[in-house]
């Protein structure tokens, strides 16, 4: 009995499109999910009415709309809601897809380091010509703070831009790790109540109620953390906004 | 050295990085319930504080669990 917790990371091609050059353009399993999750969000903000007093459905859109509104205005101040639409997009998307995921037999559309990074270099883009188009020369504010002595400028100006540019490095594998390691454990720890079960019959199957009860509660906090990381994305994408905002600490 | 058994000490090794980032995490969300208990009405307006404290701390341990995975699975 062999635990095999990566399989479920595999994309496989439900159909081909084209192909360019030698590489084949297919339609994959990721693609499905990420059309599945696009779905969802669409269905949940435009089929959830206007009512005045909201029903269950419009009430989850109006919290996710006030929830993200209030972490813009309280991060990235008033002007950082000109980016409301970007960060919106962001939060419910990855949220919804990790939620999607926890599901059992689907697949994670956020637990490909592609994905994540894509979105993280979407943010750092945006961040980078947004700032120095607003501020020009100014942006590069950031990397200079106020009041540090000139002999330890060098240095602290170093480690600003050197960690100016890992932002994109960890903001993507911090989302993807979370989730790649999360959905391993949870494969490793209901893989055990089948082993017990094989490899000691009546008395395994007995003892695997424990490795079940940790997988259940696994499980509760892979959906906390879903959500949690959707919030941190979001979080951090109004902090580096922030910078292109108001730079100069 | 069989080079396998080389490959899984070396990933087991990259997870005590891990404890590191246990203990970061923990002093941020001790400090925030010793504060919070402190001053209650002040603990609402440093939730956002928190998560981008717990999130650039967390970074650091998931990239030791990044290194053991790339030792697995990669090499």
């Amino acid at each position: 009995m062999k635990i095999d917790p990566i399989h479920q990371f595999n994309i496989e091609p439900l159909f081909t499109i084209g192909h360019i050059g030698n590489q084949t353009i297919a339609f994959t399993n990721s693609s499905l999910y990420m059309l599945v999750t696009v779905a969802i969000i669409s269905i949940l903000m435009l089929a959830s009415g206007t009512q005045l007093i909201p029903g269950r459905l419009q009430s989850v859109a109006e919290i996710s709309y006030e929830f993200v509104a209030s972490t813009i205005r309280s991060t990235a101040g008033a002007e950082g809601m000109k980016f409301f639409p970007l960060i919106f997009s962001l939060f419910m998307f990855i949220c919804v897809s990790n939620l999607v995921g926890i599901i059992p037999y689907t697949f994670t559309v956020s637990s490909h380091l592609i994905v994540t990074v894509a979105l993280a270099l979407l943010v750092f883009f945006t961040v980078l010509i947004y700032g120095v188009a607003k501020n020009g020369l100014k942006f590069f504010k950031i990397f200079v703070p106020h009041g540090v002595p000139g002999y330890i400028l060098p240095l602290v100006m170093f480690i600003e831009v050197l960690s100016f540019f890992l932002r994109p490095v960890s903001h993507s594998i911090r989302l993807f790790a979370n989730m790649l390691a999360g959905h391993i454990a949870l494969k490793v720890f209901a893989g055990f109540v089948a082993m017990l079960g094989f490899s000691l019959g009546a008395v395994g199957w007995v003892g695997g109620v424990l490795p079940l009860a940790l997988t259940i509660a696994l499980y509760a906090l892979e959906i906390l953390v879903a959500f949690l990381q959707a919030y941190v994305f979001a979080i951090l994408t109004c902090i580096y906004l922030n910078d292109a905002l108001h730079p100069g600490h | 050295m069989d080079p396998t058994a080389a490959k899984l000490i070396g990933a087991g090794i990259a997870c005590i990085g891990m404890g590191g980032a246990g203990v970061g995490v923990g002093v941020i969300f001790g400090n925030y319930l010793a504060a919070a208990v402190r001053n209650p009405s002040a603990a609402q307006g440093q939730f956002g504080n928190l998560i981008f404290g717990f999130a650039v701390t967390e970074a650091l341990g998931i990239f030791s669990l990044l290194i053991a995975l790339l030792l697995l699975f990669v090499f």
